[in-house]
């Protein structure tokens, strides 16, 4: 067993850098950030402001459909739009350079910078024509439920020192599992708790190899990654396919606008229209944030996946609060998986949950295991999935592929230390075993 | 609350740990558990606090036969405990640390922190445990984490309070400190059992003090016993204290550091440029509270750990940037400071232990291949002349006790020819037989004309070793002293008085504890940020 504690580690704290090291941290960053800004001004200049004909027009709609208030489309010049804010871009990114910023404002200044980037990629690829910028929002958050939902099964498991690699099958056997049961019993509430008791139960699995038999966490995730693979496409093709119509044809939850609130125009369309698996993770995120964070329950989840001897040495059941966490976060991934099914297209398809799950790990990390960060991951991860699928509408000249690398890049630049350092929790894939 | 324990046998695998063991604790007083490592104090406690559970025998609180299935069982008796490794959360504040499972809460379960924050206020001023309940532990010196400990124990309405072996992580003016807490704490009539292996501490801070050897209780005496009677008990036979050794006749210097700086895995740095020098037949000892930077400096002298800046020259010969193996061959034998880890190879045979830095050269190998009878033979012989006690020189090493396996680093590293000796902990975890038998082959080299390093967090092993002791604070040297330097002087370059630059505590903001009264000035990390 491994849990005594480092006293050593305890008595220097990492919070404390040398002040000259963390000097040199900064003058990096902010010189990477600055080169960043530079860079994306000049393609903001050459391509999207050089590359497009003088006086051409991009429409930007902010209607949405269900505002009643109407809100007339935006016509952005795109030319010297793109030519400005890219010399923006520019001259920030040099002014940067040369003088240290903080943390914070250089995170700031990096999201101003990419907000402006988005705009201009916006703006010329919809040059000519229309975009439906509010749909593009709405587009986003939609399709970040399960990115969502998955991130938040994977805070409660890590939370509490089991890492989750199964996600991915949770969220698939969940899909599974609401289109199946929302056909054949036509029921689509019976159908999402079918979806996130699916999910718990793959959990368990998970916990009784890894709590009980010790088995490595993440190995056993990705196994059953694997199975719910196997298992889904065996069960597709055996039962799916042969009955369709009674099997495969669920209905999906309508949408509901929120009354008030959905015509406050432009965040009403992009915030409050969508259907229920939408509003339950608004939900879900507050209530898994309050809970891990100041309540006694998230107070022990906290200490069991921390430093599980010290949580045991003052009475808390450390494999009873892992085994806990397994059920609520299997749960809510199962709830996920659902969105693929019974919350869009209805049917069920092979591997319909297509890496969401791994996504949704990412998530996880990228925003510290902490909700609120792991929202903003996957809004950005589900942001650039949304535009890659209207610019492949619109034909913009370039490859849907790049836009689908783009989170990923993004991922990498983060956990390469440009959004800061994270700290996973300290007993995080560290089976307990009491001597 | 009067605590006893009756017959407790406590067995791992054909192991007795606890012998029949009987105990009573009075109220209101301070009782010291003395024993080697290995004699089963801490087993002990782990039963009584809950931890595991006795093969035989009973618990009996006022009179009250009890068991204690969970730690829960004895804190709910009014048992405390301040583990060695402390049982905090590192990420958390003090506050949540001492209202973990005994949360404060308001409706639905939703965390009471201005309570908690008030419970911590209010026992460390009626103790003279100062502590900032806001601040996270993490970032708290030891000495510190050790009063948050307390603080939980006493939230937790301890009567009966077990330190296991509290003193080993601060330094002599926090363990004064210390006792002043344990003495107000005994004066508000609760007791404390105090289990340790030193002395002194015993002597000094004690009201009655239960000896156990190898499990058993070998007798309950009080602090008028000399050190020398309470050693003899406590290891079985009478025992030398002080090292035997005559003058060191010092050559030419072997080992030269210059303005080295070294940092840790987290990139801070940890040896601040540390410059002293070790000759030849001479022993220096590297004293300081452990985390001090000692781990770090001599990992780099060994070529284990990348180094910032500065020198480091054996013989002449610059090793920066040269990897161990190339350290080991210009004549510099190691041993490190955790054996299980980095000294041995557990699982392997006590023969292939002995040839881990060899393997690769004659006699043990001929071109690619390894000669057994060699290899096996000159383990047979280096055994016995180290004195490894075993059944088999093909056992794994790891079943040997702490004191052999010491001793089986020691056969290895002194079997070749070295002219510079480093040594870190030398004496960690190993029973006092052992001690001295390493102590005496430790002087041997001295006096054949080797260099030797010796790092420790144990001043007696300092000052009865050394003929130089250098002291290390906060990765920097605070003074160079012969080993006839009075001890609270040590203690105050310890504690970082006479370095240079930030780190230095004046020695008034340190007063020496008197009953109840703590030190307050150092409540901040021991690190800050330069």
């Amino acid at each position: 067993m491994s849990l005594s504690l480092d006293v050593r580690r305890l008595s220097r704290p990492g919070v404390l850098e040398s002040l000259s090291r963390a000097r040199a941290r900064v003058v990096t960053r902010t010189r990477v950030i600055g080169a960043l800004s530079v860079g994306l001004g000049v393609v903001m200049v050459l391509p999207f402001g050089l590359g497009t004909k003088a006086g051409e027009m991009a429409l930007l709609g902010l209607a949405g459909t269900t505002t009643a208030v109407h809100v007339p489309d935006m016509p952005v010049p795109v030319r010297p739009v793109c030519l400005a804010l890219g010399a923006v871009c520019i001259l920030t990114g040099l002014a940067l350079m040369p003088r240290p910023l903080s943390r914070k404002a250089g995170n700031r200044v990096l999201g101003g910078v990419l907000v402006l980037f988005v705009f201009c990629l916006i703006s010329w690829a919809a040059a000519g024509s229309h975009m439906d910028l509010v749909g593009l929002g709405n587009d986003t958050l939609v399709r970040s439920i399960p990115l969502i939902l998955g991130a938040l099964a994977g805070i409660l498991y890590e939370r509490s020192g089991v890492i989750n690699i199964a996600i991915e099958g949770q969220l698939l056997v969940g899909a599974f599992a609401g289109a199946i049961i929302g056909s054949a019993i036509g029921d689509l509430w019976l159908g999402l708790v079918g979806a996130a008791v699916s999910g718990a139960l793959l959990g368990l699995l998970l916990g009784y190899f890894c709590l009980r038999y010790l088995v490595d966490q993440v190995i056993m995730g990705v196994v059953l990654d694997v199975f719910a693979l196997g298992i889904t496409n065996y069960l597709y093709d055996r039962l799916l396919v042969p009955y369709q119509n009674s099997l495969n044809s669920p209905s999906v939850f309508p949408n509901i606008a929120v009354p008030g609130l959905s015509s406050i125009p432009i965040i009403g369309p992009i915030f409050f229209d969508a259907n229920i698996l939408l509003y339950l993770c608004y939900i879900l995120l507050i209530v898994v944030h309050v809970a891990l964070f100041h309540t006694r329950w998230g107070l022990r989840v906290r200490a069991v996946g921390e430093h599980p001897l010290a949580a045991d040495t003052v009475g808390i059941k450390v494999i009873a609060t892992r085994y806990g966490n397994i059920i609520l976060g299997g749960l809510i991934a199962g709830l996920g998986g659902a969105y693929f099914t019974i919350g869009s297209v209805g049917a069920f398809g092979k591997d319909i949950s297509s890496g969401d799950g791994f996504i949704a790990l990412a998530a996880v990390i990228f925003g510290g295991w902490r909700p609120a960060g792991a929202l903003l991951a996957a809004l950005l991860f589900g942001f650039a999935d949304a535009l890659q699928n209207i610019l492949g509408i619109l034909g913009a000249p370039i490859p849907s592929e790049f836009l689908l690398m783009a989170p990923y890049l993004a991922t990498i630049l983060a956990v390469a230390g440009l959004v800061g350092k994270v700290r996973p929790p300290g007993a995080d894939g560290k089976p307990y075993v009491k001597s | 609350m009067r605590l006893e324990l009756r017959g407790i046998t406590k067995r791992f695998g054909s192991l007795v740990a606890n012998d029949h063991i009987d105990l009573t604790i009075e109220p209101g007083e301070i009782h010291a558990l003395l024993g080697e490592n290995g004699a089963g104090k801490t087993t002990l406690m782990n039963v009584l606090y809950g931890l595991t559970q006795p093969d035989e025998g009973q618990i009996v609180v006022d009179g009250e036969p009890v068991r204690f299935r969970t730690p829960g069982h004895a804190i709910r008796a009014g048992i405390g405990m301040v583990h060695q490794h402390f049982m905090l959360i590192p990420v958390f504040t003090v506050a949540e640390n001492v209202m973990l499972g005994v949360e404060r809460t308001k409706r639905l379960g939703f965390l009471d922190r201005r309570r908690a924050r008030r419970d911590v206020q209010e026992l460390s001023k009626r103790y003279g445990l100062a502590v900032d309940p806001d601040a996270v532990v993490e970032d708290l010196p030891v000495g510190v984490q050790q009063r948050v400990e307390i603080i939980k124990a006493l939230l937790r309405q301890a009567n009966v309070l077990i330190l296991d072996e509290p003193t080993a992580v601060l330094t002599p003016q926090e363990i004064e400190d210390l006792f002043g807490v344990m003495r107000s704490l005994r004066d508000s009539g609760r007791s404390i059992v105090f289990i340790t292996h030193k002395l002194k501490e015993v002597k000094a801070v004690a009201d009655r003090i239960t000896v156990i050897r190898r499990g058993r209780v070998v007798t309950t005496t009080t602090p008028a016993a000399t050190e020398a009677e309470l050693a003899s008990l406590m290891v079985g036979r009478p025992v030398m204290l002080r090292v035997d050794k005559g003058p060191s006749r010092p050559g030419a210097p072997v080992l030269e550091v210059r303005d080295l700086r070294v940092l840790d895995d987290r990139g801070q740095t940890v040896v601040d440029g540390v410059t002293f020098g070790v000759r030849a037949g001479e022993i220096v000892a590297v004293a300081g509270v452990q985390g001090n930077g000692q781990t770090e400096l001599t990992e780099a002298i060994m070529g284990l750990r990348p180094v910032a800046g500065g020198s480091i020259r054996v013989n002449g010969r610059e090793m920066v940037g040269r990897s161990p193996r190339e350290v080991l061959m210009a004549g510099v034998g190691y041993v490190p400071e955790d054996r299980q880890h980095d000294g041995l190879i557990v699982d392997f045979s006590v023969a292939d232990n002995l040839i881990l830095d060899m393997y690769h050269r004659p006699p043990f190998a001929s071109g690619p291949s390894l000669r057994p009878r060699v290899v096996q033979e000159s383990a047979r012989q280096r055994s016995e002349e180290f004195d490894v006690r075993l059944t088999s020189i093909d056992d794994p090493a790891s079943a040997l006790s702490g004191g052999n396996q010491q001793k089986l680093v020691l056969a290895r590293e002194l079997s070749r020819p070295i002219q510079l000796f480093v040594a870190a902990q030398p004496t960690r975890g190993v029973d006092v037989g052992s001690t001295e038998f390493l102590h005496r082959r430790i002087v041997q080299q001295r006096d054949s004309g080797v260099a030797v390093l010796i790092v420790s967090s144990e001043l007696d092993e300092v000052i009865s070793l050394a003929d130089r002791i250098a002291v290390m604070y906060r990765g920097r040297i605070t003074g160079i002293v012969p080993p006839d330097t009075p001890r609270e002087q040590i203690g105050l370059l310890m504690a970082g008085a006479g370095a240079t630059g930030d780190g230095a505590v004046p020695p008034g903001r340190r007063p020496a504890a008197s009953e109840g009264s703590v030190a307050v000035g150092e409540a901040e990390p021991t690190r800050r940020p330069r």
